[in-house]
């Protein structure tokens, strides 16, 4: 079969041809065009095609680039340029090959600076990889255009700036992008931007009606942004010789035009998590159509995925190495949901959701896109034993409760960064890092003194002066402690995101959601395992502490033997979930800027070797600087009788009360699942399904032996596609500093003796 | 039954090495054999586990129960050997029957005489290890001798108990052609063999045996190259036995 590359050539003319559904022609709704159009898929594996020589060629000249990126940190920046969606000349791969087009610059890896976010930032990113910051850019932003980073900071106080400081609140979105806001590209496709303009003109018709008050004007301005937004999209899309302002009308175009706005996001945004949302089976009703008109075959099909996957693998932003200390690895959470099952009780499974998978093997294992199964032990047989398939090759998919989202956020419910869930297109949230449980209990034993500095950062209580810590004594004092980090937490976090909307605003992001949107405030918490068997160490064991000669404890003698959380053991595990409880409780009494709705998670991404470096020696044994465990995961070695019973722990955390996710990241051996290589996918489909009737959340799955990733560190030119899950995303194993990748190797590895 | 206690050295959970899908796994304390290659001298001596109650047992196995029936598993009973505390182990297994789980029984057979009709009745598979077809071999191995567990195989396969076979394959050791070759010919003959698996022997276990102060006759042993397993599982297959 002949086909054009370039996807606008021989497109019908009616791009809604042979579509079902009303609704969603009448207005702007792309769940209905789903369930009117989408056709599930209840087989197996066998329909998948291999790559093409095609989309071998374009990948490998990709690929060609990654060693010397890896090598030098970045491949190339355009310094000059501040950029927006229009700021930079059409790039390319190889543009005589290239099926899906588009780059965030004029040339692929090369990175763009985002000075809205902030210019010390882009500075220090571009001097770490030795660029000279442009002096235009520095004049522009020094003198003319404040940054978000300028106003979070002319707004903090003392109290906020202490605690970030000591870092007990800390990976605070003050100065970078804050992402995890999901725009519904599929929008574009469907539609066309000119008549998403319009539905824009008529929500802004609406507000014209209304009186002037602060929160008004703040709307208007806000959709005349994103309708200028979506101008500049078309904008864009044109400079590539397509025309968005019109739907789709094949395949082809479908996945062009969704990526184009996709595109236009990353053009403009940094964000640290730039999720791409649930557009599989969107695209599988386009796929669809075109082979049943004869249009495209199977290959075909499965190329388009392909290219659309190697431009998600390359998206790029400029980071500094403070950024790069928290989230390791060059990540962007390019996040895509597959899977999950529909209201009416259809799985939302189509073969576009095994196209997908099947990049994995036609590609290479990658950590980018972010491959996020939504998972119900109702799924397909057929789709779940791929998806397990898959991890046990790659080590690259994680694992998300369907059957907890859907009640809540529907079943166009889509994942930002790594657990946080959304109604696509309708839901956003404020991103709000997390606090360090761990070391506010420090604080309570020290009345509010620092453990490393001896600093009051928390307002003076009175320290506990006891030989032996004494476990009601404890709880209240850390009880008020976390009152306290509550209040300043939510407090923080109300600056920040009135700054970033004021001087970062997701323009495109936003055209991309209804109006007006729900948004969540979104806490969270690192440290509960920390936190948890310290308290599990003072109620069931004997801790002596240890003060030096100011009077600070320092340190902690355990005598005895106590239950550390993850054993499948309620008194550790129940002292963790009162945890969880209460600081939502705590968070909940605060009042959030714009209303947000208050959630938490317990998540760390790879931050958890940095919270670790900067919390004291801990009553549970752990000693100063030790890494915390990552996300809500036990303690490393301490989860005694394997994955499941380590894995029930983490699903006692009501996911109620951390409505933002709840993360267990999992390494398994390849034994560990089973003596016979055909039982162990079967057996992965068992451990989820089990998990997640349970009411487990988030599982990262990662089938791996130690000695793989020891000879890695020796070796990394031996392994540059080793993917492993962290903490709600997936690195290059070779990409993570030495420190991260110790962290790994020194967590659980549960196996088979 | 009898309200009984066992001892018991720990619990586990595993996923596709002790049985079918993922299980609760139930090790108990004491073991009359001392093979070379064990992996758990840990639970050699009955006096060293901790006295438990059945119903403590059957207490931590219910927090499973609902995880283990998703993932289609069920409960192991190994060791040690099961058959050292024969009410003990035929309690939890006719307890486990009773709330419904899938039960298998992980044995070497040698004490396959105290097993009775009513506890294989409650066993809906067993993991029969045979260590080796040589009985010189064997009883160099093990300490112990051989013959027991061919009758008790025998017997499962008159009662119709499903059996997977378990092979640690140790070079030197169980590796000779013409008694796995036995062996074969031997399972062949009986109608109750789902499959044999072989194990390569490895020596995770070694630091245990630094632990407790005792030598590892087997540090110096090599595990064996693939080859060589391939070669003995495909030795199996020639008799018609499905192996991994």
């Amino acid at each position: 079969m002949t086909v054009a590359t370039r996807p606008d050539v021989d497109a019908p003319a009616e791009a809604w041809r042979g579509f079902a559904g009303r609704r969603w022609r009448d207005r702007i709704d792309v769940r209905d065009f789903i369930q009117a159009n989408f056709t599930p898929y209840v087989g197996g594996s066998e329909f998948l095609a291999g790559a093409t020589e095609r989309t071998l060629a374009v990948w490998r000249r990709v690929s060609a680039l990654f060693p010397e990126e890896r090598r030098r940190g970045i491949l190339d920046v355009d310094a000059a340029t501040p950029s927006t969606i229009t700021s930079h000349a059409p790039g390319y791969i190889d543009r005589e090959r290239e099926l899906i087009v588009g780059l965030q610059t004029d040339s692929p890896l090369k990175r763009a600076i985002m000075p809205n976010g902030g210019l010390r930032m882009v500075e220090n990113g571009l001097q770490a990889y030795g660029y000279e910051p442009d002096p235009f850019v520095r004049k522009v932003f020094g003198a003319y255009r404040k940054t978000h980073n300028d106003g979070v900071f002319d707004a903090y106080t003392p109290a906020m700036r202490a605690a970030r400081k000591a870092g007990i609140i800390t990976g605070l979105p003050d100065a970078y992008g804050r992402g995890r806001i999901i725009g519904d590209y599929r929008r574009v496709a469907l539609y066309g931007t000119t008549r998403l303009v319009e539905a824009k003109r008529a929500e802004r018709a609406l507000l014209d009606a209304r009186p002037s008050s602060p929160d008004v004007i703040r709307d208007r301005e806000e959709l005349a942004e994103q309708i200028r937004a979506l101008g500049e999209l078309a904008e864009m899309a044109a400079s590539y010789g397509c025309d968005v302002t019109r739907p789709a009308a094949t395949a082809h175009e479908a996945v062009q035009w969704l990526y184009f706005g996709f595109l236009a996001a990353v053009k403009e945004q940094n964000g640290a998590a730039m999720s791409l949302g649930r557009t599989s089976t969107f695209l599988d009703v386009y796929l669809q159509r075109d082979l049943d008109e004869g249009r495209i075959d199977e290959a075909r099909a499965q190329e388009l995925i392909d290219d659309f996957v190697i431009k998600l693998r390359i998206v790029r932003f400029l980071r500094t190495p403070e950024y790069d200390a928290l989230f390791s690895g060059d990540p962007t959470w390019v996040t895509e949901s597959i899977g999950g099952i529909g209201a009416d009780g259809r799985p939302l499974v189509t073969r576009t959701s095994f196209r997908f998978l099947q990049t994995l093997y036609n590609l290479g294992p990658a950590p980018e896109p972010n491959l996020t199964v939504l998972w119900s032990p109702r799924l397909p047989e057929g789709f779940k034993r791929f998806c397990a398939q898959v991890s046990i090759d790659t080590s690259s998919i994680q694992y998300e409760s369907d059957e907890l989202m859907r009640p809540r956020t529907g079943d166009d419910t889509a994942i930002a960064c790594c657990v946080s869930a959304m109604a696509v297109g309708k839901q956003m949230q404020f991103f709000g890092a997390r606090v360090n449980l761990a070391k506010a209990l420090l604080y309570a034993i020290n009345g509010g003194r620092d453990e490393l500095t001896g600093e009051q950062v928390a307002p003076e209580m009175p320290p506990l002066t006891g030989e032996y810590l004494d476990y009601e004594e404890l709880s209240a004092a850390y009880d008020r402690t976390l009152d306290w980090l509550a209040e300043t937490y939510v407090d923080a976090l109300n600056v920040i995101h009135y700054m970033h909307d004021k001087y970062a605003y997701e323009r495109l992001e936003m055209a991309l959601h209804d109006y007006p949107v729900h948004r969540f405030m979104a806490c969270g918490i690192a440290g509960l395992s920390v936190a948890t068997d310290s308290l599990s160490a003072v109620k069931y064991a004997r801790v002596k502490v240890i003060r030096d000669q100011s009077g600070l404890a320092v340190d902690y003698e355990t005598e005895g033997e106590f239950p550390p959380y993850g054993n499948n053991d309620d008194r550790a595990d129940g002292l963790a979930v009162d945890l969880v409880e209460s600081f939502m409780a705590k968070v909940r009494k605060h009042p959030t800027y714009r209303d947000a709705e208050h959630t938490q998670s317990v998540l760390t991404i790879t931050s958890n070797v940095v919270y670790g470096k900067h919390t004291g020696n801990t009553p549970d044994g752990r000693r100063a600087g030790a890494p915390f465990a990552p996300g809500a995961n036990p303690m490393n070695g301490r989860d005694r009788h394997g994955v499941v019973a380590s894995a029930l722990s983490v699903a006692k955390l009501p996911y109620e009360e951390a409505r933002d996710g709840v993360s267990l990241t999992t390494t398994i051996t390849p034994e560990g699942l089973g003596h016979d290589p055909g039982e162990r996918a079967g057996n992965l489909v068992g451990i989820l399904d089990g998990y997640m009737t349970f009411g487990g959340f988030h599982m990262n799955v990662n089938v791996l032996n130690r000695s793989t990733l020891e000879d890695a560190m020796e070796h990394p030119e031996k392994y540059p596609e080793l993917t492993i899950r962290v903490s709600g995303y997936a690195v290059n194993f070779v990409r993570l500093t030495r420190e991260q990748q110790l962290d790994v190797i020194s967590r659980t590895f549960h196996g088979s003796l | 039954m009898p309200a009984t206690t066992g001892r018991i050295h720990s619990w586990d959970l595993s996923t596709g090495v002790d049985g079918p899908g993922t299980r609760f796994v139930l090790f108990v304390s004491g073991c009359p054999l001392r093979c070379l290659y064990c992996a758990n001298p840990d639970t050699w001596h009955l006096r060293d586990g901790r006295e438990t109650s059945v119903d403590e047992v059957m207490a931590e196995i219910e927090k499973y129960r609902g995880f283990v029936a998703a993932a289609g598993g069920g409960v192991t009973v190994t060791g040690g050997e099961p058959l050292l505390q024969p009410a003990f182990t035929g309690c939890v297994l006719r307890r486990c029957k009773e709330a419904g789980l899938h039960t298998a029984l992980d044995t070497s057979g040698f004490l396959g005489a105290r097993a009775s009709d009513e506890l294989l009745a409650d066993t809906d598979l067993v993991l029969l290890d045979i260590k080796c077809f040589d009985v010189t071999t064997y009883r160099e191995l093990t300490g112990g001798r051989l013959a027991p567990t061919l009758s008790f195989a025998t017997r499962l396969d008159r009662l119709g108990v499903p059996v997977h076979i378990r092979y640690v394959l140790v070079p030197g050791w169980t590796d000779d052609p013409s008694a796995v070759d036995g062996l074969g010919a031997f399972l062949a003959g009986l109608g109750n063999v789902d499959r044999v698996d072989v194990l390569p022997f490895h020596k995770l276990g070694a630091h245990k045996y630094d632990a407790l102060g005792i030598d590892f006759p087997l540090r110096d042993t090599p595990v064996p190259a693939p080859e060589l397993t391939e070669r003995v599982r495909e030795q199996f297959r020639e008799h018609g036995l499905r192996t991994l």
